[in-house]
């Protein structure tokens, strides 16, 4: 995602690692997705309402096999499918998103699109902190608990930074479980840098009739010392010698992961 | 509505009173859903407004209703669409296509979604109610976005086949009408192609090139002329885009002037269009839009705003000899 962002000379680093182990989670463990099912009508829906997280999204399905990775050399070039939001142009993307406060609208249709078929599948959206502050998630928020759609999960990227700031100083919106579970959800909440903690919130069922909201707790430019909750990381854009340090320390650290589980 | 002798011309001309489009609409829908369940309506507290409460009562696992909340009917209605339903958004069209204009471009035009947004009430249609409830900007903002039918019936007859077309449709379709009652200006069983607009009477004098609820007045204007001598040419444009280019330049090189007319602010609308067309083809003729002026707009019935501003057959007519004088 780094190399990408850097050839791109464009993008969202800051929020893009702080969901990438999200995505991992979900494309790896979670969704019952495949790039050869792409067009099944039972496939899982994926709608990512964060769309300007879209670098870390193109590196998790390059890595499951959607698109080659050369392709992402081409990341926001001129007439390059890869643009800097989701589009359906690109394989196996669902929906267009890039303005905020459009995913869970969308979901909740899926959502029920399912249930009227008595069809299997589940609908996943990833929220950011600083988005839920446009009135159109609230409007989804009570259309998903009064069509009870057990189907239908949110993840919130929970990395309490936004492109100005701190989100509690732009405008804040704590406390967020208790929120949402006011309006009717399943709250869980959970770190989400931990895949254990993730594929356990993402796969047990919530109770019926309720959908699921996930606040995981993220940091923003995780694994990289001089980007982590640093706001201005949000698109900031990595120089050689700063992709050259954050490469280094990831390495490092994927080095004394493999140290403590050979 | 009419004034006596527009009622007189009305019967000369044999056109019978009809329904509202409306409740044509209503009817359509819901004989096409009880025949193909994926066909769904999404309603924001509007089911009355849009004569759709017996559909809910006949297909209630066919209609959602969002509460007040158009932005949540529009990405709900793209996410149905998207899912293999066919899915209908239904609000009057003064909130459908301003609260909810960014879900139309990004989530259904741009997604490209085959969903149908239907704006109830559009135009004057609440004309008394004052500006928050009129809809004279929809033509405007939608026709800058790419990847949208905008379908603006005349009567009950082009109201139906709109319907019927958007059930089958497969791209993002936007369709607008209002609720008084329409006589019928197109002859039942008339083809109905969106894009090519319908020549509902021919002449070369003057061509009115009208769309939606207006499109009656044009033709009563034109029995009008006919009695003073001179020869109109109606057109009924349903489809407001794609343009039926072809027909706005005939009228442009066969007639000695062209009027258009519709229920909507005179920019950016059917008249900005055919003027487009008309000026960037290098056709030079007498040209006047007609509809409502940019300024604080009058209220009352849709009728009186009508008369107000000279959409009537006494008014185009006017408008017309002024033109060609
Ligand atoms: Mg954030």
């Amino acid at each position: 995602m780094l190399h990408l962002i850097h050839e791109a000379g464009a993008g969202h680093t800051g929020g893009g690692l702080s969901c990438l182990d999200i995505l991992n989670v979900l494309y790896n463990r979670v969704l019952r997705v495949s790039p050869e099912s792409v067009d099944d009508p039972a496939r899982d829906r994926y709608v990512q309402s964060k769309g300007h997280c879209v670098e870390a999204l193109y590196a998790v399905m390059a890595d499951r096999g959607y698109f080659p990775d050369e392709d992402l050399s081409t990341v926001c070039h001129y007439k390059s499918y890869y643009v800097g939001h989701p589009t359906r142009k690109v394989r196996g993307m669902e929906m267009n998103t890039g303005a905020l406060g459009h995913g869970l609208p969308i979901c909740i249709g899926m959502a029920l699109a399912a249930k009227m078929d008595g069809a299997p599948y589940r609908v996943f959206t990833l929220l950011g902190d600083g988005e839920l502050a446009e009135g159109s998630n609230w409007e989804a928020g009570l259309a998903a608990a009064h069509y009870r759609l057990d189907n239908l999960v949110a993840i919130l990227d929970h990395n309490t930074l936004q492109i100005t700031g701190h989100t509690r100083d732009v405008m804040s919106n704590e406390p967020l479980d208790e929120k949402w579970r006011a309006f009717g959800w399943e709250v869980r909440t959970v770190d989400g840098h931990s895949y254990a903690a993730l594929t356990a919130a993402l796969t047990t069922p919530p109770p019926a009739g309720k959908p699921l909201f996930i606040i995981a707790n993220t940091v923003k430019g995780r694994g990289v010392s001089f980007m982590e909750n640093v706001a201005k990381w949000h698109h900031g854009v990595p120089s050689d010698a700063e992709l050259t340090q954050a490469l280094a320390e990831l390495d490092a650290s994927e080095a004394r992961l493999k140290e403590v589980r050979p | 509505m009419f004034t006596p002798a527009a009622i007189a011309m009305l019967a000369k001309l044999g056109l019978k009173n009809g329904r509202a489009n409306l409740e044509v609409f209503a009817d359509t829908l819901q004989e096409l859903a009880t025949a193909d369940r994926r066909i769904v309506a999404v309603t924001s507290d509007s089911r009355g407004s849009g004569k759709l409460a017996p559909f809910g009562k006949a297909l209630p696992a066919q209609i959602v209703e969002v509460g007040i909340a158009e932005q949540n009917l529009v990405g709900i209605t793209a996410g149905l669409a998207a899912c293999g339903k066919k899915a209908f958004g239904v609000s009057p069209s003064c909130f459908l296509t301003a609260r909810s204009l960014e879900q139309i471009k990004n989530d259904v035009c741009y997604s490209n979604v085959p969903a149908v947004l239907v704006g109830i009430s559009s135009g004057v249609s609440y004309g008394a109610l004052g500006s928050t409830h009129h809809s004279l900007h929809d033509l405007a903002v939608l026709r800058a976005i790419h990847n949208l039918t905008i379908l603006v019936p005349a009567d009950n007859v082009e109201t139906r086949e709109a319907i019927r077309w958007a059930a089958c449709a497969t791209r993002p379709v936007f369709v607008r009408f209002g609720k008084a009652a329409m006589p019928n200006v197109t002859p039942e069983g008339a083809a109905f192609e969106p894009g090519r607009a319908s020549v509902l009477r021919d002449g070369r004098d003057i061509a009115f090139l009208a769309s939606g609820e207006t499109v009656v007045h044009a033709l009563l204007a034109a029995g009008h002329l006919a009695e003073r001598g001179l020869s109109a040419r109606v057109l009924s444009i349903h489809t407001v885009k794609p343009l039926d280019t072809e027909a706005v330049l005939r009228a442009g090189r066969e007639c000695r002037a062209v009027v258009t007319v519709e229920e909507h602010m005179v920019h950016g609308g059917l008249g900005e269009a055919c003027a487009s067309v008309l000026l960037q083809t290098g056709v030079r003729v007498p040209f006047r839009i007609v509809g409502i002026p940019d300024e604080d707009t009058v209220t009352g019935a849709q009728a009186d705003i009508f008369r107000h501003y000279g959409i009537s057959m006494e008014g185009l007519a006017a408008t017309a000899e002024a033109l060609l004088r």
